[in-house]
C-alpha cells in the first residue's frame, strides 16, 4: 500500500474562488485540512496611511474603495466619525436618503455575495439572477452620484445633493429598436424615488427567485448544512461581526442596539440564525435582503412627503451653493477655502461604527487640530472574519474551504485597506 | 447610553481604583489609559467583570504619537517640531476598542509603551483570540512586539519588507520600488525615483476656527 503523506498546497493568489487576491497555505492529511494560513496584504495600498497626508475631504473616495462591493456603508461610517469630532447635526432629509442607501448597498452586497457563494459551489444561474437587480441597483448609484461603484455621495454634514428627478434612459441601437427601448424605460420615465417604489415591489418575487433555486436544493443544503460551524461563544472570542455573529443565534445589530441616522425611526426586523453553519448565514442574509426591502420602502414615502436641505447649511464644512458662489465674493473665498485647504477638525478622537453589510465597519480618527486627520484606522468586518478561517477550515474538506470563503463575504479592499 | 456612560464610570473607578491613568468621557465615549505594567490584569477583568462584560474586543490599532500637533514636514514626513508641546507620555500606544453586547456599551483603551526604541507590551491573544491578526498587523506597521505572541510575524506588508511603514518618520512613497528588469530577467527593487511632494500643506488653526465647536 502507497504511504500517504501529510502536504502542503498553495490555494490562490489567483484563484477565482478566492474573492480577490488571497493566498491560502494549506496543510493536508489527504483531502483533509490540518491548518490553514491565509496570506493577506496583496492588495495594501495603505489607506490609513494615504489618509494622513491628505484633506478630509479627498480621502472620502477612499473609503470606496476598501469594500468595493458596498460603498457608500463605507462612507457613512467615515463622515459619522468626522461629524462626531465636528458635533454636526445633519439635516434629518440627508439622514433618511443615507438609510436608504445603505440598504440600498446592503442588498446590492448581498445579491453580489449570493450570486458569488452560489457560483463558487457549483449554482450557475443564481448569480444571472442575482446580478439582474444588482443592475438596477448600480442605475439608481448613477443617477444619484454620477458613479456607478465608487459614488462618493456622502459628505461630512450631509449628501452631496438631494435625489434627481430623472433616471437615465436607454437609448435606441443596434441591439435595441425604438419598440424594445421604450419598454426597458417604462419604469424609468419618473424620478428615482419612482423607479426605487418599482423595484421595491417586484424585488420580494425575485427573491423567492432565488431561494426556489437554492433554499431547498438538495446539493445546496449537501455543500452548506454543517460546514464551517461556529458555535456563539466562538463567534463572540473571534470577533465576529454582523450576518457572522447572527448566524450563530446572537441578536445583535447596530441599527437596532446603538441605532444611527433615524434607524429607531423605521420598523424592521433582525433574523437571527440558530446552528452557526454556512447554510443559516444564507438564510439570515437572504431574510436581510427583504428586511432591507422594508426600510427602503419607509424611506421612500418619508423623503417623498418631507423636502428639505440635504446638506449642512455651514460653509466651513459643505461647499456654497453654486450660484451664489459665482456671484458673492464671501461665498467664493469659502468654496476656495474648502476645497485648498479644507475643513478643520477639532482635537480629539472618535470612533464611528455602522452596521455594513459585512458586519461592524468602524472607522477611529485621532485629529489634533489640523486640516488632515493624525491617525485614521479603519476597522474591516471581514479583518476578523478571515482571521478566523483557520480554526472555521480545520478537519474539513478543500472543497468546503471554498464555501467557507464564500460564507464569510470576504473583499479583499477591506481586509487589506 | 449617557446614563450607562456615567454608570461605567462609576464602575470602572470602584474596582480599579489606583490603576487608572486616567478616566476620560469625550463625545459621549470613554476612554482608560492603564499603564502597561497593569494592562493584562485590567483587560482580562475588563472582560470577567459581570458588572463590565466586555466580551468582545472590536478593533486593536496602533498609533504612533511622535509628531501630534506638529505640522512641519520634510520629504514627505512629518517631522517633531521644537514648539509642539509633548501631549504624550511616550511615543508609541496601542489603542482597544471593546464591546460588551450584555452592557450595550463601548469602551476605548490605550496603553503607553514604556521604551520609544522598542515599544513591548504584553499581547492579549489569551484574553480575546482575535487579537492575534491585529498584533501580527501592529507589529508589521509600527513595529510594536507583543510578548507571549503565539505567531509574530508580518502580515499586510510584502515578503522581505524592511521597516514600519505607518511609523510617522517613514515617508509616504516608501524606500524602495520594483520594477521588471529586462536584462536580470527578474524583479528587482531599487530606491525610489519620485521626489516627495505634499500638495496640500498640513495646518493646524487656532481653537474655534471658523466658528466650530
Amino acid at each position: 500500500m502507497a504511504e500517504i503523506k501529510n502536504y502542503t498546497m498553495n490555494f490562490g493568489p489567483q484563484h477565482p474562488s478566492a474573492h480577490g487576491v488571497l493566498r491560502l497555505v494549506l496543510e493536508l492529511d489527504g483531502e483533509v485540512i490540518e491548518r490553514a494560513d491565509p496570506h493577506i496584504g496583496l492588495l495594501h495600498r495603505g489607506t490609513e496611511k494615504l489618509a494622513e497626508h491628505k484633506t478630509y475631504l479627498q480621502s472620502l473616495p477612499y473609503m470606496d474603495r476598501l469594500d468595493y462591493v458596498s460603498m457608500m456603508c463605507n462612507e457613512h461610517a467615515y463622515v459619522m466619525a468626522i461629524e462626531k469630532l465636528l458635533a454636526l447635526e445633519v439635516p434629518l432629509r440627508a439622514q433618511y436618503i443615507r438609510v436608504m442607501f445603505d440598504e440600498i448597498t446592503r442588498v446590492m452586497n448581498h445579491l453580489l455575495w449570493l450570486g458569488a457563494h452560489a457560483l463558487d459551489i457549483g449554482a450557475m444561474t443564481v448569480f444571472l439572477y442575482a446580478f439582474r437587480e444588482r443592475e438596477d441597483l448600480m442605475d439608481v448609484y448613477e443617477a444619484v452620484s454620477g458613479a456607478r461603484l465608487h459614488a462618493a455621495y456622502y459628505r461630512p454634514g450631509g449628501v452631496y445633493r438631494d435625489l434627481p428627478d430623472s433616471m437615465p434612459l436607454y437609448q435606441a441601437s443596434k441591439i435595441h429598436n425604438a419598440k424594445a427601448v421604450k419598454k426597458m424605460n417604462e419604469n424609468r420615465e419618473g424620478s428615482l424615488l419612482d423607479f426605487m417604489e418599482d423595484f421595491t415591489t417586484r424585488f420580494p418575487t425575485c427573491v423567492d427567485e432565488y431561494e426556489t433555486l437554492l433554499t431547498d436544493n438538495r446539493i445546496w443544503k449537501q455543500r452548506t448544512v454543517g460546514i464551517g460551524v461556529v458555535t456563539p461563544e466562538r463567534a463572540l472570542a473571534l470577533g465576529f461581526s454582523g450576518p457572522m455573529l447572527r448566524g450563530s443565534g446572537i441578536v445583535w445589530d447596530l441599527r437596532k442596539k446603538q441605532p444611527y441616522e433615524v434607524y429607531d425611526r423605521i420598523d424592521f426586523d433582525i433574523p437571527v440564525g440558530v446552528e452557526g453553519d454556512c447554510y443559516d448565514r444564507y438564510l439570515v442574509r437572504v431574510e436581510e435582503m427583504r428586511q432591507s426591502n422594508r426600510i427602503i420602502k419607509q424611506c421612500i414615502s418619508w423623503l417623498r412627503q418631507n423636502p428639505g436641505p440635504v446638506i449642512v447649511n455651514n460653509f466651513k464644512v459643505a461647499p456654497p451653493k453654486r450660484e451664489s458662489m459665482k456671484q458673492n465674493m464671501e461665498e467664493l473665498i469659502h468654496h476656495f477655502k474648502l476645497f485648498t485647504e479644507g475643513m478643520h477638525v477639532p482635537p480629539g478622537e472618535a470612533y464611528a461604527a455602522v452596521e455594513h453589510p459585512k458586519g461592524e465597519f468602524g472607522i477611529y480618527v485621532i485629529s489634533d487640530g489640523a486640516n488632515k486627520p493624525y491617525r485614521l484606522k479603519i476597522r474591516a468586518p471581514g479583518f476578523a472574519h478571515i482571521a478566523a478561517l483557520d480554526e472555521m477550515a480545520r478537519g474539513h474538506m478543500i472543497a468546503d474551504v471554498v464555501a467557507i470563503i464564500g460564507t464569510q463575504d470576504i473583499v479583499f479592499g477591506e481586509v487589506d485597506r | 447610553m449617557a446614563a450607562n456612560l456615567n454608570l461605567l464610570t462609576t464602575n470602572l473607578n470602584a474596582i480599579f481604583a489606583n490603576r487608572i491613568v486616567s478616566l476620560e468621557n469625550m463625545l459621549g465615549e470613554l476612554t482608560l489609559v492603564v499603564s502597561a505594567v497593569d494592562m493584562l490584569e485590567v483587560l482580562t477583568r475588563l472582560r470577567d467583570d459581570p458588572d463590565l462584560r466586555f466580551e468582545q474586543m472590536m478593533d486593536l490599532c496602533g498609533v504612533d504619537y511622535f509628531t501630534y500637533g506638529s505640522d512641519i514636514c520634510e520629504g514627505g514626513a512629518y517631522l517633531k517640531s521644537d514648539i509642539a508641546p509633548d501631549a504624550y507620555p511616550s511615543r508609541f500606544a496601542v489603542v482597544y476598542h471593546l464591546l460588551s453586547l450584555t452592557h450595550n456599551i463601548r469602551l476605548r483603551v490605550r496603553v503607553f509603551a514604556v521604551d520609544d526604541d522598542l515599544p513591548i507590551l504584553s499581547s492579549v491573544v489569551n484574553i480575546w483570540p482575535c487579537a492575534n491578526w491585529y498584533e501580527r498587523e501592529a507589529f508589521d506597521l509600527y513595529g510594536i512586539v507583543f510578548t507571549d505572541h503565539p505567531d509574530l510575524r508580518r502580515l499586510l506588508t510584502d515578503y522581505g519588507f524592511v521597516g514600519n511603514p505607518f511609523r510617522k518618520d517613514f515617508p509616504l512613497s516608501g524606500h524602495v520600488e520594483m520594477r521588471y528588469d529586462p536584462e536580470q530577467q527578474r524583479v528587482i527593487y531599487q530606491p525610489v525615483s519620485i521626489e516627495p511632494r505634499e500638495l496640500v500643506p498640513r495646518i493646524i488653526r487656532e481653537e474655534h476656527y471658523g466658528g466650530l465647536k
